[in-house]
């Protein structure tokens, strides 16, 4: 029984599934895995310098479009949220005492991603309109 | 493959209170060896990354108009400076670093055959592996000089 169960779930359990904190939990490593996948693909575009201005210029163009850009908002706000609520999950494993503390900590979290994301979100959309316009 | 912690659900035990299941649900720090420095790793490269990446983000993404303002002499004359050429190769580390141990670790939680798992790992460390080296190679090595009137 024992081997039956461990070759159908993971070594380590569901440790948040059913509370309330499966959702920050869920959202960091959706996330964290969209900013590694953005990575691998950024260093290879980034490497490209090293091939000169026509190869670089030609790739980096691809970027430089209306659609490309909304998805680049896409990644930074999940960056900012993967920032935010790795300081969180940090905070409270470096200071256990604060753990008593999760439900306003996780507010408050939600509030700072919030108020960071409207000011990003305006710029990187009056960018995206400017792009449309050219 | 190791074995940190096995605990049981975030599910209500009777009779239990909000706050005591706040505190009992969650994963545990493991408890030693080379897993519990992967943990300490996590955390200290997550706060050195809030600051390098969302600094990344500001300085190319929103100022001075973003993203489209990038072309090759922007990262030649960005890439003049020690200081600039420092910062993202040491973010270039770090986040693959950490975003690999997260990969790392998201395997583990959901694949659960040996073979595949293994196989997953090791794709995930191959290509971090290059990409470090490739990363590495160009930071260091970039000379926009080779390219005459390409900077202007």
């Amino acid at each position: 029984m024992a081997t039956r169960a461990r070759k159908t779930r993971s070594d380590y359990g569901r440790p948040y599934l059913g509370h309330e904190g499966q959702w920050s939990w869920i959202l960091h490593r959706v996330t964290g895995t969209a900013v590694i996948l953005f990575l691998f693909v950024h260093i290879v575009d980034t490497a490209l310098v090293g091939w000169g201005p026509e190869a670089y210029d030609k790739v980096v163009r691809a970027y430089h479009n209306p659609i490309v850009h909304l998805l680049e908002l896409g990644l930074v706000l999940a960056l900012l949220y993967h920032a935010l609520n790795g300081l969180k999950i940090t905070l409270i494993d470096f200071f256990p005492r604060l753990a008593r503390h999760i439900r306003p900590i996780g507010r408050a979290t939600a509030a700072l991603f919030v108020l960071a994301a409207i000011p990003t979100a305006a710029i990187m959309l009056k960018q995206t309109y400017d792009l449309w316009r050219a | 493959m190791a074995r940190t912690t096995t605990g049981p659900t975030a599910a209500p035990l009777a009779g239990e209170g909000r706050a005591q299941r706040d505190l009992r649900v969650g994963r545990e720090r493991p408890l030693g060896g080379a897993e519990l420095w992967w943990w300490l790793f996590m955390r200290i490269s997550g706060l050195l990354l809030v600051f390098l990446a969302l600094g990344h983000v500001a300085v190319m993404h929103l100022m001075d108009g973003g993203a489209e303002r990038i072309d090759f002499g922007f990262v030649a004359t960005r890439w003049s400076s020690v200081f600039w050429r420092t910062w993202d190769w040491l973010m270039l580390m770090l986040a693959l670093i950490h975003g690999v141990n997260g990969l790392r670790n998201i395997t583990l939680d959901y694949v659960a055959r040996p073979g595949l798992r293994f196989a997953l790992t090791m794709a995930t460390y191959v290509l971090a592996l290059v990409l470090m080296v490739l990363g590495t190679v160009v930071v260091v090595t970039f000379d926009p000089s080779a390219w005459p009137g390409a900077v202007g």
